[in-house]
């Protein structure tokens, strides 16, 4: 087709005189802030090929002035930083728990660890905090199952709770009343009557009375006669307010009937001996340790 | 002019039958991609909402979403406009006829279904924005072939003396495709009747070989391929000469000269060698210039015609995509820095990068496009309604801004709680906490999605009202109306 420059009336910048479906193109200069704005980023790579690895070569690549390599500039950040752990860990390590907690700078420093630890590998269940979930204890107030002072909450920590491949793990099995059949499903009803009456909820007082003498007779052993519990077998405070699996009368059925047993494991192996300990003092510190 | 010039220069009989279908398939499955993706958006924020099955997790949803408004919208939309761009400019008829014709739309839709019903089955490479195994894999290679002999059949046989820049882009765009499908997706099949293959590559190599071909899918199908559209598409709405032609020839060949070495920023900071990653990140900050020359020739096509935008929505679109483009391609280079990098990487801040780009750019310039096209496409004498098309406009842009301000605050957050330290020597949060501080910005982003999507569904309506030629009484000057009003040749 002819070519044909024409003016554009707006801008007064001659067209090429090409024209494809109506469009046509001015010929207007490159803009020199944009062509100095090119060169000053092509400038800039330069300087970063000067000072910096950049460039292949046939059996190896540029180096960069200033000798810069990625690989031990880490390695030298990980040294400092382990190194500066190091004379803390040392003093951990070699420390029990109390004496951990008896040293002002060395428990601040093991409950920030603890902290960092614990969010980790415990919140998942336990929560932030270790404020609890439906199934699993809250672990900052002071109803503690196996109990709450610095050598229990370690011995848990380190061993779990109804963790198979630890022979030393603690250990207890509610028997499922309901599912194994020893107790009718009216008794059971009487039963979780006066286990409500424990906690002053009662609604039935007659029947709270017959769950009385079962509850003597079947559930004392472990939750004692005073349904206050006994950490010896993990058995929970019946008394209170607090409530594992739940406080509503259906759920404390469901626990008689066919008991749920949580698990967690043991963390022996799993983390480093200083951290187990900062962990346990961080829980004993969290509001309900003993 | 004269009767004989003008009759030189009778137009023939395009090949608008493809274009009709391509531009149907990019809005349908524009919409699947948008609800997808708003969906897996509020899988992130309340992760109940991942369904009971296997299909029904982010994990599965997420390649469906990527690919549906990459390759089913991004591709048709291209597929419609390239096809309708390269006759027009050629002033020919597509190169092969209406048949290869029909195989190119019909094969490439077969290549969407294959790959989408692998992704909820669980058959991927691994590879982003490459999950098609190999089957689906060999499959596009064919249907690509074939749409480059026919585009570039097209230009060959053309009846104007030189090929418009919109074209050069398109090539650009489909040449590159094919090369980085091509080496991206060598394997071995573990067997002939199974999904499964093997990458050729190993370790950083293979890596690499992603990476490359993953920025250079954002370079060459959402960066060169839109950036045709920009150039048929904004002189034509805008009823002006492109801004400089000398502009678009340097741009043009400092864009897909750098673009291609950029891939390595994807990978600062790992088993990457050193110099590798400084190679990729000065040719990344070296691109900033050239990208934004692309925006120079697009927003200065207006100077003259900046009044239109105050009542031509389907302008607006255009213009602002441009914008959006300025603003993400000054984004990337930055990102790219590997200080920067440091900060940015693995956190949401890259999500909002790529959704600045992808809902900013990529879509509002296929939403400009498809304005502009359905009306000439179906003999329409103009859209539906020009008011549902500010409503679009705003809604979507609103969407857009809660999406990308909400990523860029949640993905700054989160790069900084990993890596703040106390005086001790520990991390300050843990990852879960970085999930917890996430969640506001998640509900944010997917309202933002849901914005969108909105808009996107006003679009559907008001196009498929204007497929029937219907025309809502709305009050415009005729002055007004520009290349809102379909030209009919007399």
């Amino acid at each position: 087709m002819p070519t044909k420059i024409e003016k554009d009336a707006v801008t007064g910048t001659p067209t090429t005189g090409h024209e494809w479906d109506g469009i046509k193109e001015l010929d207007t200069p490159l803009p020199k802030w944009w062509v100095y704005l090119f060169y000053a980023t092509i400038l800039w790579s330069v300087v970063w090929w000067v000072l910096y690895p950049s460039w292949p070569t046939l059996r190896d690549h540029t180096r960069g002035i200033l000798g810069h390599d990625q690989r031990s500039a880490l390695e030298q950040q990980l040294a400092a930083a382990r190194a500066a752990q190091a004379r803390w860990l040392e003093r951990i390590a070699a420390a029990d728990t109390a004496a951990i907690e008896a040293d002002p700078e060395l428990l601040a420093y093991a409950v920030r660890g603890g902290e960092a630890a614990f969010k980790d590998n415990c919140a998942p269940c336990h929560g932030l905090g270790g404020a609890g979930q439906l199934s699993y204890p809250s672990l900052a107030d002071d109803d503690w199952l196996w109990g709450g002072s610095l050598g229990d909450i370690e011995t848990t920590i380190r061993h779990g709770i109804r963790y198979a491949s630890d022979p030393e793990t603690r250990e207890s099995r509610m028997p499922a009343f309901g599912a194994e059949g020893l107790l009718e499903p009216a008794q059971i009803g009487d039963v979780v009557q006066y286990v409500l009456s424990l906690s002053g909820r009662a609604s039935d007082a007659e029947a709270a009375g017959r769950g009385q003498t079962i509850f003597v007779e079947q559930c004392a052993a472990c939750h004692g006669e005073d349904g206050r519990g006994m950490r010896e077998t993990g058995a929970p405070n019946l008394t209170d307010a607090i409530w594992l699996y739940g406080g509503e009368p259906e759920q404390i059925r469901a626990q008689i009937e066919r008991p749920r047993h949580g698990v967690m494991p043991a963390w022996s192996g799993r983390l480093k001996d200083e951290v187990i300990k900062m962990v346990t003092v961080y829980v004993h510190n969290l509001g309900g340790g003993e | 002019m004269a009767e004989a010039s003008a009759s030189a220069r009778a137009l023939p009989a395009y090949d608008e039958d493809v274009v009709r279908w391509f531009a149907l398939a990019a809005i349908f499955w524009g919409i699947v991609g948008f609800l997808v993706g708003t969906f897996i958006a509020f899988q992130l924020a309340y992760p109940w909402l991942n369904l009971p099955v296997e299909w029904g997790t982010f994990g599965r949803l997420r390649p469906v979403h990527t690919s549906a408004v990459i390759f089913a919208f991004g591709g048709n939309v291209l597929l419609a406009t390239s096809l309708y761009v390269v006759q027009r400019t050629c002033r020919v008829p597509l190169f092969g006829g209406p048949a290869l014709a029909a195989f190119l739309f019909w094969g490439y839709q077969l290549f969407i279904v294959l790959a989408a019903s692998g992704y909820v089955l669980g058959i991927t490479q691994g590879r982003e924005y490459a999950e098609p195994e190999w089957y689906v894999d060999l499959w596009l290679t064919l249907v690509w072939v074939v749409y480059l002999v026919i585009f570039l059949g097209t230009i060959l046989t053309r009846r104007e003396s030189h090929i418009y820049v919109a074209n050069w882009f398109y090539l650009a765009f489909i040449l590159t495709i094919a090369v980085l499908h091509i080496f991206n997706n060598l394997a071995i099949p573990v067997s002939f009747f199974g999904a499964k293959s093997y990458s050729l590559f190993a370790g950083v190599q293979d890596a690499l070989t992603q990476w490359w071909y993953g920025h250079n899918a954002v370079g060459f199908f959402l960066t060169a391929g839109f950036l045709g559209i920009m150039y048929y598409f904004v002189p034509k709405q805008a009823e002006r000469p492109v801004y400089s032609y000398r502009l678009s020839i340097v741009h043009f060949w400092a864009l897909i000269f750098l673009y291609i070495w950029a891939g390595p920023h994807h990978l600062h900071y790992t088993a990457l060698p050193d110099w590798a990653q400084v190679l990729g990140m000065t040719f990344s900050v070296m691109l900033w210039m050239p990208s934004w020359g692309g925006m120079i020739n697009g927003l200065m096509t207006l100077s003259g015609a900046w009044d239109k935008l105050r009542w031509d929505p389907v302008l607006r679109f255009l213009v602002v995509s441009v914008a959006f483009y300025g603003m993400s391609t000054f984004e990337g280079p930055l990102m790219s820095v590997r200080q920067v990098n440091a900060l940015s990487h693995y956190t949401d801040w890259t999500v909002g990068h790529v959704h600045s780009g992808a809902l900013g750019w990529v879509a509002f310039v296929s939403f400009g496009a498809l304005y502009y096209l359905v009306p000439r496409l179906w003999k329409a004498d103009r859209l539906y309604s020009i008011r549902l098309v500010e409503w679009h406009f705003w809604i979507a842009t609103l969407g857009i801004v809660l999406y990308i301000t909400a990523m860029w605050v949640s993905g700054i957050m989160q790069g900084l709680m990993w890596r703040t330290y106390d005086h001790l020597g520990f991390l300050q949060f843990s990852f879960v906490e970085t999930v917890e501080a996430m969640h506001p910005f998640y509900v944010v982003r997917a309202l933002g999605g849901v914005l969108f999507t909105a808009g996107a569904l006003i679009m559907a309506y008001n196009l498929w009202r204007t497929m029937r030629r219907e025309v809502r009484e709305e009050e415009w000057l005729p002055s007004q109306l520009g290349a809102l009003r379909v030209a009919r040749p007399a």
